[in-house]
């Protein structure tokens, strides 16, 4: 896991683009151009993401597909310093 | 947070790597951290506590909540393979219990273990009897289990 410096950057956490179906797609789908955005299913992939990270006193770069082969809780919350 | 933090020594042990998510900076967590969480646990949080300002994560999790610009409190077990075994969401004003967490860990642990030739019956904990699905059991689960053993 590599070391991030900190810089004054606005970064955030991705989700890699969702894979192209055809590289030869009808003329008609370009009216569809809005991929939909993979949302997670139990019993699906996870959706990847990389996303910068602080970790016990420094910065790192966390990418989910580094994990396979783990077992790995991912808790969503609404803020820091929220009370609850 | 501090929650999870205060239960992440049980789920090291059972291998499992924690990620915490915010729509907050990375700087943010630190101080976060540094200023309260590390007063409410000894240690502090010793996981990774990741930055998603844009709510791309949140929203390929389904949880991030335009109106608001927040995540909900969503938490998601992934097993080795990649694959989403659970997923809790709730509004913010109700915290988790992480208990039900590990024990959700140990029992798809259990389950995996066995091939999938095993399944846990509600409120399994280790060391409690499970479920052989197969053509023996249908109808007759009442004979091995009922709910006063959960």
């Amino acid at each position: 896991m590599e070391e991030q410096e900190a810089s004054c950057s606005r970064v955030s956490g991705a989700v890699p683009e969702a894979p192209v179906e055809s590289q030869q797609a009808p003329p008609e789908s370009a009216a569809h151009k809005e991929v939909p955005r993979m949302v997670a299913r139990v019993g699906q992939k996870a959706p990847d993401f990389a996303a910068p990270a602080y970790y016990r006193g420094g910065f790192t770069n966390v990418k989910l597909s580094d994990y396979a082969g783990k077992w790995v809780m991912l808790c969503f919350y609404p803020g820091d310093f929220t009370f609850v | 947070m501090s929650a999870v933090a205060a239960q992440y020594d049980a789920l090291q042990a059972l291998g499992v790597e924690v990620f915490s998510v915010s729509v907050d900076s990375h700087f943010v967590h630190k101080i976060w951290n540094d200023e309260e969480l590390s007063k409410m646990v000894d240690g502090g949080v010793r996981f990774h506590m990741l930055s998603d300002q844009a709510g791309n994560i949140g929203r390929a999790y389904g949880v991030y909540d335009d109106q608001q610009g927040i995540e909900l409190r969503g938490r998601f077990i992934i097993d080795p393979d990649g694959v989403v075994q659970a997923m809790e969401v709730m509004t913010p004003p109700v915290g988790r219990k992480l208990a039900e967490t590990v024990r959700q860990v140990q029992a798809f642990q259990h389950v995996r273990a066995t091939g999938g030739k095993e399944a846990t019956p509600a409120g399994w904990e280790p060391g409690k009897p499970t479920l052989k699905p197969g053509p023996d059991l249908v109808g007759k689960v009442w004979k091995v289990w009922n709910p006063s053993m959960e």
